[in-house]
């Protein structure tokens, strides 16, 4: 390895320079690729290697317990997903959940950061306070909202039920359930993000701020005008990172279901792509087919980023033409 | 980052790289495992791994304690899985990669014909281990743990006769009769004379309460007592034209329309809670169901759950020890699988948490037979329990019937409890299911 040569060669260099000075050029272009090396070879070891075999694998039948047998099926596990109605389902859920997750979550990270960002008694209590939820573990958070919106002896319906709202069923219904998995979601998340959001605003000139509130821009000018536009690609950022969280759903659902979790309920009314995609390879020991589900969630979510990429540079030229 | 040279640099530079290719070599490789292999020296200290899901009682019931005190050159560790279908899906991982095995494995039977089919090498024939005697066994126990080739891969552990529990003081509020004996008389000889009581039942109800905790737990147990179930005896799927299957389904349609269930899943949260809030006055009450009765109806359910004798006979549930050959110790596991199933300890497990001993001479055993529950208003399970073991008459199983079960009961029975769908609606989707995800 580079490095070790280095590290002799510092003990023998001062006897000679020109040696010297070619291991430090070498140094100062190498160093750096040895530094990322470890990361890049884990990579490829578990994120390529699974990632390519898998694209191998969705072209085959393969039994989970047979996985050295495969036999050969070309596009026959995606032309099935095509035409298969449990897959739109998955589909439609993930998207919906994803979309009632995320925007809220992000709308409320950013409220809560604007006031976070102002002067107030106990600002480190609270800032530690909100990302609590992130540091819990699903598991222990899911079982909380389970009987938390457990539709018969449930806090959240007794509640509900003292406003005139009577027996919402929050575990059979597809959108009580689907919102009730986006509580968790969105309670596990909003912290993190508000945190992130926070540490972009502190970076914004507070001159800005002085030179608005002199022509006379209130707070809300003042976060709609200066606050929102600085931390524009921040925001960019976590929409990226929370639709890949939406789009790889899997614990919250799954463990809110208890024993049917992995068909996400009777009617699969709140099954995400990935535990579809565990329901095939798992139980139904179709790994082929899972693999296959892996893959199409892949393609979508560079479609999604994509699309996200083709506005961003939109907005961009226009900004700039406009 | 540039900096000008320093040699102390240099040093970090090393280390760095020392650290992280230590790290990487680590990191790649697999777990290390501890313990030689070829430990033929018998009094060589060794470690039995024990896995399981639910309630198998060995450690309630003070068995592994008792067997390492007689063997002072075992320990032996457990780790249970609560829920069995994860479980399973952990175990058939493991068992394709052959690794993070226990040296013991438990098998439940709706997954035991995978174990004797596809996965039937994976595991050491006990048949001709030490200490086993295959004949010990309920004649149907052995033969669902024997491969096509004669190996006998599982240990029977416990079995699930069926009977009825009632709730007593729901039943006299809705002018049902209380006595045991009468109660069985209501429903003797025919799972649709239990519908019916259902509907006496629900006319004269306490309010907020059903005469039973889900339809699918109906249908489990009306399918239980038929000759064909999901598959037929070469192993081949006919769930579609099994009789069986069209009978325990269509009485479960007829539960949930009369609305005489509570439309519960079972085994999940709000059934639990359900139990100590006395939703529902009957459950269908395999042996080991007992223990989770006492467990979530608690204190103020003593005494009131009672015990009937079903409409039919039949089986649910129960389970198997297998050794996997993958394991370094299987000739001790082996010893250690078959003294946990002998009779005298499957009556001490009977005893503690009410698993029914499969073996023939643990059912005789006294502690068996006399077995009164005190939770049950003394009911004599024992005597009621072992009886319906003796009349079932065994399916033969497939190896896809765990995954067609979950299906129709998670799938088509829950749907149209909880959603209403039209029962051939629901049956279709059940048939769409099956095929989607059954073979190729």
């Amino acid at each position: 390895m580079a490095t070790n040569v280095r590290a002799e060669a510092a003990s023998v260099a001062p006897a000679r320079p020109a040696w010297r000075s070619r291991l430090y050029r070498f140094d100062l272009k190498a160093s750096p690729y040895a530094f990322i090396a470890p990361f890049f070879l884990c990579f490829a070891a578990f994120g390529l290697f699974p990632l390519i075999w898998t694209g191998w694998l969705s072209l085959h039948y393969v039994d989970l317990l047979k996985p050295d047998v495969m036999e050969w099926k070309g596009l026959g596990n995606y032309t099935r997903l095509w035409s298969n109605d449990q897959f739109w389902t998955a589909l439609r859920n993930t998207f919906t959940i994803g979309v009632i997750s995320t925007v809220p979550q992000l709308l409320m990270a950013l409220g809560l950061a604007h006031l976070l960002n102002y002067r107030m008694r106990a600002r480190g209590f609270f800032r530690v306070a909100i990302l609590a939820p992130y540091a819990t573990s699903i598991a222990a958070a899911t079982l909380v909202f389970v009987q938390l919106f457990n539709p018969d002896y449930g806090f959240i319906n007794w509640a509900l039920d003292a406003v005139g709202i009577h027996h919402t069923n929050w575990y059979a219904d597809t959108w009580p359930s689907q919102i009730a998995i986006s509580a968790i979601v969105t309670w596990r998340w909003t912290g993190y993000n508000a945190l992130i959001y926070l540490a972009a605003m502190q970076a914004v000139p507070k001159d800005l701020y002085e030179a608005a509130s002199l022509d006379g821009a209130n707070r809300w000018q003042q976060f709609t005008r200066i606050t929102v536009p600085s931390i524009r690609p921040t925001i960019l950022f976590t929409i990226i990172v929370s639709s890949i969280g939406a789009t790889q759903l899997f614990g919250e659902p799954l463990l809110f279901g208890g024993g049917v979790g992995v068909s996400g309920g009777s009617a699969h009314q709140f099954q995400t792509l990935s535990l579809y995609m565990y329901e095939l390879g798992w139980p139904s020991r179709q790994l082929g087919r899972a693999s296959a589900v892996a893959w199409t969630m892949l393609l979508l979510l560079l479609l999604v980023g994509l699309v996200q990429f083709l506005i961003t540079r939109y907005r961009k030229r226009h900004e700039l033409g406009g | 980052m540039r900096t000008t040279s320093h040699p102390r640099r240099a040093v970090v530079l090393a280390t760095a790289a020392v650290a992280t290719s230590a790290l990487l070599l680590t990191g790649c490789s697999s777990g290390s495992d501890s313990g030689g292999s070829g430990s033929s020296d018998a009094n060589a200290k060794i470690t039995l791994t024990v896995g399981d899901f639910g309630t198998f009682g060995y450690k309630e019931a003070g068995l592994y304690d008792e067997y390492m005190a007689a063997h002072p050159n075992v320990t032996i560790k457990y780790d249970t899985v609560q829920d069995g279908q994860k479980y399973w899906d952990a175990l058939t991982t493991h068992l394709a990669s052959g690794s993070g095995l226990s040296d013991i494995q438990a098998v439940e039977v709706g997954y035991i014909a995978q174990a004797t089919g596809t996965l039937g090498d994976k595991f050491v024939d006990l048949g001709k281990a030490e200490g086993v005697n295959p004949g010990n066994w309920l004649d149907w126990k052995t033969k669902q743990a024997t491969t096509a080739k004669g190996a006998l891969i599982g240990l029977g552990t416990d079995i699930g006769p069926m009977a009825i529990c009632y709730r007593s003081d729901l039943f006299q509020q809705a002018g049902l009769p209380t006595d045991r004996a009468e109660v069985g008389k209501l429903w003797a000889g025919d799972w649709s004379k239990f519908v019916e009581a259902g509907k006496t039942y629900q006319s004269t109800a306490p309010a907020g309460t059903f005469f039973t905790d889900s339809a699918s737990g109906l249908f489990n147990a009306a399918l239980s007592a038929e000759p064909v179930q999901y598959s037929d005896a070469g192993g081949k799927l006919v769930y579609k034209d099994s009789p069986g299957v069209k009978k325990a389904w269509d009485l479960a349609v007829s539960a949930s329309q009369a609305k005489i269930s509570a439309g519960l899943r079972q085994f999940q949260d709000p059934w639990n809670a359900a139990f100590a809030n006395a939703k529902f006055a009957t459950v269908v009450c395999p042996s080991w169901m007992t223990g989770i009765i006492s467990k979530y109806s608690g204190d103020s359910g003593k005494g009131k759950w009672d015990v009937a004798a079903p409409p039919a006979a039949g089986n649910w549930g129960g389970a198997f020890l297998t050794v996997p050959k993958a394991g370094k110790h299987t000739k001790e596991a082996a010893a250690l699988a078959a003294w946990l199933t002998a009779p005298e300890q499957q009556a001490k497990v009977f005893t503690k948490v009410g698993n029914l001993p499969s073996t023939v001479g643990g059912l005789q055993q006294s502690a068996v037979q006399g077995a009164k529950a005190e939770y049950l208003n003394n009911a004599p399970t024992g005597q009621i329990f072992a009886a319906s073991a003796q009349s079932i008459k065994p399916a033969p199983i497939g190896e896809q019937d765990g995954n067609v079960k979950t299906i129709i009961t998670d799938n088509g029975v829950l749907d149209i409890e909880e959603h209403g769908t039209d029962p051939a609606k629901a049956w279709s989707n059940v048939t769409k299911l099956v095929d989607d995800k059954v073979g190729h």
